[in-house]
């Protein structure tokens, strides 16, 4: 039983390595893409890009999000759709503009 | 269109995302190593932990004190306003996470003696806290820095 467990927590350890360098290298890859001054809209999508994974690692390894009871991830997934649905609250103020 | 790389030192900022990312690294091995009974090596990756934090801080003094000098503050121009305030809040963040690490680093940590899965708890919840910090950095990085 303590045998397991302890096996079970190198395997952890060694996620959280792996984590820890796939942070590392993402982190440079998004430098590196902003030396590259690409239009606006392709350096904000990819940077975002890039950030939502980078978080996503965070959250599901290092916060052990992905171990947790779906319900848990769930509640977490609706915030995410409302704070998408406050960030397009000013499209509808442009919207709002149509016709006048 | 203000540019964050025209206001804001890029490689300083890239150094701290890596030693906050490293510090998350440190954060989960100082639980683990108490799920694995090592009270020793969770007082090294713990040390560590609030280490890199002060680092962060002190690279954050630096960059703050540098805009200072070229006259940019928060009055100067609505990007520099919503660094200021986005960052200096982050900053606090760092300094409370710190304060409870270095708290369960010291004198918090004779809980381990009396009640082991308590005090592990709490080094997990104190964690939660800190990856967080290092999860809205991640965000807030490219925002400021990269675009």
């Amino acid at each position: 039983m303590s045998d397991s467990h302890s096996m079970d927590l190198d395997k952890h350890v060694r996620t959280y390595i792996l984590v820890f360098v796939s942070l590392m290298v993402l982190t440079l890859v998004t430098v590196a893409v902003s030396y590259l001054h690409l239009p606006v809209r392709q350096a904000i999508t990819v940077a975002l890009v890039i950030a939502t994974v980078k978080g996503s690692l965070v959250a599901c390894y290092f916060m052990h999000l992905i171990s947790e009871k779906k319900l848990i991830l769930w509640v977490l997934v609706l915030t995410v759709v409302f704070f998408i649905v406050l960030l397009l609250v000013p499209v509808f103020t442009v919207a709002d503009r149509v016709g006048s | 269109m203000a540019h964050g790389a025209h206001y804001l030192n890029v490689p300083l900022a890239t150094l701290n995302t890596i030693v906050l990312i490293s510090s998350s690294v440190t954060m989960v091995m100082a639980w683990a190593s108490l799920k694995r009974d090592d009270f020793g090596k969770f007082r090294l990756y713990m040390a560590a932990t609030v280490l890199f934090g002060a680092v962060f801080l002190v690279v954050k003094y630096f960059e703050y004190s540098a805009k200072f000098h070229h006259g940019y503050f928060p009055r100067t121009n609505t990007f520099l306003a919503i660094y200021f305030t986005m960052t200096g809040l982050h900053m606090l963040h760092v300094l409370g996470g710190m304060t409870v690490n270095a708290y369960l680093w010291g004198p918090g940590a004779k809980l381990w003696k009396k009640d082991k899965e308590h005090f592990t708890n709490r080094v997990e919840n104190s964690g939660l806290f800190w990856h967080f910090v290092d999860l809205v950095w991640i965000f807030l990085f490219p925002i400021l820095y990269l675009l």
